[in-house]
């Protein structure tokens, strides 16, 4: 059943970013261009998710367990640290560089677009490489 | 405005999606207890000593089946991808590296952590749109990439 869910779940939010436009980079860089021709309409996607997730998370966070019995797994850290800011700022710059987050990036390279499998085999390649940093730090 | 042009603005459009990233954000919390981060789902498949594949891989699949089902009633909107190869190459590698460090993305930080009023999840959105602003800036109107 969670399973089962986990695949709904991830069609729905794919086909969110499909609806929404944020599967399109150029779209994305025009939302992050002030200087330029701003296209608002990308707050409205976020606006919108936030407006029904804050009605789920105030629920899932007086709960123990999910409707389906297992265990809530939110995160319990609190206080901003480097990794969280720099890690972040990182993003940020990769973001503003291509127009594409991991979601959307998923999407397109499903879709069929070679350019967002390069995006995606590059990504995987920095989520690996910070993997290799963590165990060696250990 | 005719109500056609109302259904097809970019503005309704975004927020009826947006509301669907919502419903599942919702439906994964509350049915699974679980944060719908992509670049979380996508590094914990990378990380060996996770047991929890089974989930991470069919959500992807759902995912990556979504333009698919789109595609039964209507075309894919189209998709313009300005960033050359090596652009792309060095942007993803940020992107991964970056997630990784932060413990999130648009979706775990953006959506869910505002959501749950998580104050790391606010400055770390707040840190990650700022620096897409300047990059744009920078790379469109200072260097013209």
């Amino acid at each position: 059943m969670l399973n089962l869910n986990a695949f709904v779940v991830g069609l729905l939010f794919g086909l969110g970013l499909i609806i929404s436009g944020m599967t399109d980079p150029s779209k994305v860089i025009g939302f992050l261009d002030l200087a330029g021709a701003w296209d608002p309409s990308l707050a409205f996607v976020m606006g919108g998710a936030i407006l029904i997730g804050t009605t789920a998370f105030t629920v899932a966070k007086k709960r123990q367990r999910s409707l389906l019995g297992a265990p809530m797994r939110l995160s319990s850290a609190t206080g901003l640290d480097s990794r969280l800011l720099l890690g972040s700022l990182v993003f940020g710059i990769g973001w503003g560089m291509s127009g594409f987050c991991p979601g959307p990036a998923v999407v397109s390279a499903a879709a069929g677009q070679p350019k967002a499998w390069i995006f995606v085999a590059s990504m995987l390649a920095g989520m690996a490489l910070y993997s290799m940093i963590e165990r060696r730090g250990k | 405005m005719n109500s056609s042009d109302f259904i097809h603005s970019v503005y309704i459009a975004g927020l009826a999606g947006g509301l669907l990233i919502g419903v599942a954000a919702a439906m994964f919390v509350l049915l699974n207890g679980r944060i719908a981060g992509i670049s979380g789902i996508l590094g914990g498949l990378l990380q060996a000593d996770k047991g929890d594949k089974l989930w991470r891989v069919l959500f992807l699949l759902g995912m990556a089946t979504a333009p698919f089902v789109y595609q039964i009633t209507s075309d894919l909107p189209p998709v313009t991808i300005e960033a050359g190869t090596m652009q792309l190459i060095i942007a993803g590698l940020l992107v991964g590296l970056g997630t990784s460090f932060a413990s999130g993305c648009t979706s775990g930080h953006g959506i869910c952590g505002i959501s749950r009023g998580s104050i790391r999840s606010i400055a770390a959105t707040l840190t990650f749109m700022m620096a897409g602003f300047i990059t744009v800036y920078l790379t469109r109107h200072l260097i013209g990439l």
